[in-house]
C-alpha cells in the first residue's frame, strides 16, 4: 500500500491506515452521550465510520406483557414510562386506543384538556432533546437553560396531575381530574418564561459557527430512505414531508386549533434542530388556544360513553355525609387484592347505587362517587367488545400508535406500542455511515432516542 | 487508647470531611429516573452546592456510582463490570425504586434490585424520587462517607 | 380511497387469497394467505392507487388463549400500512400455525421490516424466510424462549446474572 501523505497522516483524512484495516470501537451501552442505553459497534477506518451495528434492548421492561396482567386502566402507569419525557401523550394515546375499541367518545372538555396537556408534554420533550444534544456538543449553558424552562413546565404538570414525571393522568374515558383554578394564568406565565429561554437559546445556538459546523450536513438521510424506514415526526418534517398525525388524522381538539407544521428540506441534524425549535413555539400556540377555547362541562365518561356529572365527583362518603348514599351490592375479595375482582358483577349504569359499608370493611375500596373511582368500579369490568383497534397520535418523536386487541374480558389480550423512535434508531447506521466518529454524537442526539419507548 | 489513636481518628475525620464534599459521581443513567437526576443536577435543585456537581463519565475517575433507572438482565453484566472497574474507595447509590427492588416491573426482564449484584450504600426510593429525596439521600451518603473508617 | 375501495382492489387482484376482510371502528383489515403475502404487500406498496409507502408497524399476536380461537392457527402477524400521498391506512394480517411459524420477509419492500421482524422473532418465535440478520432484538442472546407467547409466564426468570426468583 502507498505511504499516507503527511496531510493524511496528521489530519486523518483519506483511508486512515492505508492498509484497509478497520478498528472496532464500541460506543455504549453505558456512555454519557447515549441518552439511555444503547450499544453502537462501529468499524472505524481512521476517523471514518465504515459500518455500524446498533444494538438495543438494554431497557426492555416487558411493557407489553405487563399490560396483559390486569385491567385496562392498570396499564396506564406502564404507559407513563414509555416515553418518559412526554408521558401525558402516551397516557392519552393508550386511553384513546381503548376508547376507540369501546366505540365511545370523550367529552369536549376532556378533549381540550388532553390537547393542552399533550402539547405541554411535547414542549418538555423537545426541551430535553435539544438541551441534551447541545450539552454533548459542549454547550452546557444551553442544557441548564432548557432544564430550567422544563422545571417551569413541570410545575404546571404537577399542579394538574400531582406528579412531575410519571403522572398516570389519563384514564379510559377521560382524565383523572379536572384542571385546577386559574390554570390558564399559570400557563401564560410559564410560557412567557419559556419563550424567553427559547430566545436565549436561539441567540446562543442558531447562528453559532461551531454549532453549525458540527450539525450542518451531518447525519443526513434522503427523503426516500426516511419514508422507507417509516420515520415520522420531526425527522420526517426535516426532509420536507409535512406529515403530522395531528393534521392527517385529527383527534382530540386538534381540528379546532390553528397551528403550522414547520418543515425544513435538508434532512440533516441542523434541520432537525430547527424543526424542533419551531415546533415548540407551535405547541405553545396550541396549548394557549386550547385553554382559551375550553368549554365547561363534565370531564369523564363512563364505559358506555355517558358523561358523568362533575357534581357527582364529590365523595360524600369521605365528607361524612353517609345518609342518602344508596346501597350497591358488591362482593369484595377478602384480601382486597384488585385482581380478584373478576368476581365483581358488572354494574349497570342505570341502577347506580353505591354502598358505604362499615369502616372496617370500607378500607380502600368502596368510597363513594369519586369520578375515576366510578369508572374503575363499573369499568373495572371495562369489557370492550371482541376486536382490535389501532390508534395513532403524534408523539414528540413521531407517530405513537397503540394496537389493542380485546377478547371481551376485562384484561387486554394484547397491547402493542408502536414506538416512534424505533425507525430512526433502525436507520441510524445509514445516517452515520461515512461520517466521522465525532459526528455520531450530534446525530444520535438529534434522533432523540428514548430508551423506555424503544425497548418497551 | 493513647495519643496515637487520637491522631488517627482526627485524620479519619479530616479525610472523611474531604471525601464527602468532593464526590465525583458516575451517573449510570438508564431510564426515567434519569430525568429527575438531570433535574437534581441542574440549576433548580443544584447538587453542585453539595460538592457533588461534577459527573465523571469514566468509572476509573469516579467514586460514587449512581445507578439511575431500571436495570434489565441484559444490562446487569455491564453494571457489574462498571462497578468492578471503579477504584476504592467507592460507594453505590441505588436511585429510584427499580434499582432498590425492581419497582413494579416484576417480570422476566428486570433485575429485582441491584443489591443482588453489587453492594449498595444508600437507597433512594421513589418512582421517580423527587429531587428533594435525592438531595436527602445524598446527604445521608455524605454522613456515611464521613463516619466510616477511612482506609487509604 | 375508502376502506371499502381498498378491500375491493385487493379482492379483485388476489381473489381467494384474501381469506377475510372487515372494517371495525374505522380500521380496514384484510387477512391474507401466507402464500400470497409477499405479492400482496408488494401490490399494496407499488399500486399507485394504494401507494402504501410506509410500513408503520409489524407485530404479531398469540391467539393461544383467545376464547374461540384456541384450536386455530396460533400466531397472527399484523402489518399496519400507511399511505402518505393518499392518507389512508390498511391492516394486513396473516395467520400461521405453531408447527410451521414461517412468514416471507418484507425486508426487500421496506427496510424497517428488518428490525420489526427481528422483534417478532424475539418475542414470538415466528421466523421470517429470507431475513438477512435473524438475531434477537430486545432480549439477550442467551435467553431461551419467546417471552410474549401466552405460555411464557411473566415471572419466569432466566438469570444471566442474579438470583433465581
Amino acid at each position: 500500500m502507498s505511504q499516507p501523505t503527511t496531510r493524511e497522516f496528521m489530519l486523518g483524512e483519506g483511508s486512515g491506515t492505508g492498509s484497509g484495516q478497520t478498528l472496532q470501537v464500541g460506543v455504549g451501552p453505558a456512555h454519557p452521550a447515549m441518552h439511555g442505553i444503547i450499544r453502537i459497534v462501529t468499524e472505524l477506518d481512521g476517523e471514518f465510520i465504515r459500518s455500524a451495528d446498533v444494538e438495543i434492548g438494554y431497557l426492555h421492561r416487558a411493557f407489553e406483557k405487563d399490560c396483559e396482567v390486569a385491567g385496562y386502566n392498570n396499564a396506564i402507569p406502564y404507559t407513563d414510562r414509555l416515553n418518559y419525557v412526554s408521558p401525558l401523550i402516551n397516557n392519552f394515546a393508550y386511553a384513546s386506543a381503548v376508547e376507540k375499541l369501546l366505540g365511545i367518545d370523550v367529552t369536549e372538555r376532556c378533549k381540550f384538556i388532553r390537547t393542552a396537556m399533550a402539547e405541554i408534554s411535547r414542549i418538555c420533550d423537545h426541551l430535553t432533546c435539544v438541551g441534551a444534544s447541545a450539552m454533548e456538543l459542549g454547550a452546557f449553558t444551553v442544557f441548564l437553560y432548557m432544564i430550567k424552562a422544563r422545571e417551569f413546565l413541570w410545575e404546571l404538570v404537577e399542579d394538574v396531575t400531582g406528579a412531575r414525571l410519571t403522572i398516570s393522568y389519563g384514564r379510559v374515558g377521560g382524565v383523572k381530574a379536572d384542571l385546577p383554578e386559574e390554570f390558564a394564568t399559570k400557563v401564560g406565565a410559564a410560557f412567557k418564561q419559556t419563550r424567553e429561554v427559547l430566545d436565549e437559546v436561539h441567540r446562543l445556538l442558531t447562528g453559532n459557527r461551531i454549532f453549525m459546523d458540527r450539525m450542518v450536513g451531518v447525519g443526513a438521510l434522503s427523503r426516500e430512505e426516511t419514508i422507507a424506514y417509516a420515520i415520522t415526526g420531526p425527522l420526517l418534517r426535516a426532509v420536507g414531508v409535512a406529515y403530522d398525525v395531528r393534521r392527517a388524522h385529527p383527534h382530540w381538539a386538534y381540528d379546532r386549533v390553528e397551528f403550522e407544521i414547520p418543515t425544513q428540506s435538508a434532512g440533516d441534524n441542523y434541520a432537525r434542530y430547527l424543526v424542533r425549535m419551531a415546533e415548540m413555539e407551535q405547541s405553545m400556540r396550541i396549548a394557549e388556544q386550547a385553554l382559551a377555547l375550553m368549554p365547561g362541562g363534565p370531564v369523564n365518561v363512563d364505559f358506555e360513553g355517558r358523561p358523568i356529572d362533575p357534581a357527582a365527583y364529590v365523595d360524600q362518603g369521605k365528607q361524612g355525609k353517609t345518609e342518602g348514599l344508596l346501597l350497591l351490592p358488591i362482593r369484595l375479595s377478602p384480601n382486597l387484592q384488585g385482581q380478584n375482582r373478576a368476581a365483581l358483577e358488572r354494574v349497570n349504569a342505570d341502577d347506580k347505587r353505591v354502598v358505604l359499608p362499615p369502616k372496617e370493611t370500607a378500607y380502600g375500596s368502596i368510597e363513594g362517587l369519586m369520578n375515576h373511582f366510578m369508572l374503575i368500579m363499573e369499568g373495572y369490568g371495562i369489557r370492550p367488545p371482541r376486536g382490535e383497534a389501532y390508534f395513532a397520535s403524534e408523539g414528540a418523536n413521531g407517530e405513537l400508535g397503540f394496537y389493542v386487541i380485546s377478547d371481551g374480558s376485562e384484561r387486554p389480550y394484547r397491547v402493542r406500542c408502536r414506538p416512534p423512535c424505533l425507525p430512526p434508531v433502525a436507520a441510524l447506521h445509514r445516517m452515520i455511515e461515512g461520517e466521522q466518529l465525532a459526528d455520531l454524537i450530534p446525530t444520535f442526539g438529534s434522533v432523540n432516542m428514548i430508551g423506555g419507548e424503544l425497548d418497551r | 487508647m493513647g495519643v496515637g489513636s487520637f491522631f488517627t481518628s482526627k485524620l479519619d475525620e479530616a479525610i472523611g470531611w474531604a471525601r464527602k464534599y468532593s464526590i465525583f459521581q458516575y451517573p449510570f443513567v438508564t431510564a426515567c429516573c434519569g430525568m429527575e437526576y438531570m433535574a437534581a443536577a441542574c440549576s433548580h435543585y443544584d447538587v453542585d452546592r453539595f460538592g457533588a456537581g461534577l459527573p465523571r463519565f469514566s468509572p476509573r475517575q469516579a467514586d460514587v456510582l449512581f445507578v439511575v433507572g431500571t436495570i434489565s438482565h441484559k444490562m446487569a453484566p455491564v453494571l457489574k463490570r462498571i462497578y468492578d472497574q471503579m477504584t476504592e474507595p467507592k460507594w453505590v447509590v441505588a436511585f429510584g425504586v427499580c434499582t432498590c427492588t425492581g419497582g413494579f416491573y416484576d417480570n422476566y426482564a428486570t433485575v429485582q434490585g441491584i443489591d443482588t449484584i453489587i453492594p449498595v450504600d444508600v437507597y433512594i426510593p421513589g418512582c421517580p424520587p423527587r429531587p428533594e429525596s435525592v438531595l436527602d439521600g445524598l446527604m445521608k451518603l455524605q454522613d456515611k462517607i464521613a463516619l466510616q473508617t477511612q482506609r487509604f | 380511497m375508502t376502506g371499502e375501495q381498498i378491500l375491493h382492489r385487493l379482492r379483485d387482484r388476489f381473489g381467494a387469497a384474501i381469506v377475510d376482510t372487515h372494517e371495525f371502528r374505522g380500521d380496514t383489515t384484510a387477512v391474507v394467505e401466507r402464500t400470497a403475502l409477499a405479492d400482496a404487500l408488494r401490490f399494496c406498496r407499488d399500486e399507485p392507487a394504494l401507494a402504501f409507502d410506509m410500513l408503520t408497524d409489524l407485530t404479531a399476536a398469540d391467539y393461544l388463549k383467545f376464547p374461540g380461537r384456541e384450536d386455530g392457527p396460533r400466531f397472527e402477524v399484523v402489518y399496519q400500512l400507511t399511505s402518505l400521498p393518499h392518507n389512508h391506512r390498511l391492516r394486513v394480517k396473516v395467520r400461521v400455525d405453531e408447527d410451521d411459524p414461517v412468514v416471507p420477509t418484507a425486508v426487500p419492500l421496506w427496510p424497517i421490516a428488518n428490525w420489526l421482524e427481528r422483534e417478532v422473532w424475539d418475542m414470538f418465535g415466528v421466523r421470517f424466510a429470507g431475513h438477512p440478520d435473524p438475531r434477537r432484538l430486545l432480549m439477550y442472546e442467551q435467553f431461551v424462549g419467546h417471552p410474549l407467547r401466552k405460555d411464557y409466564p411473566i415471572n419466569r426468570r432466566q438469570p444471566l446474572i442474579g438470583p433465581k426468583t
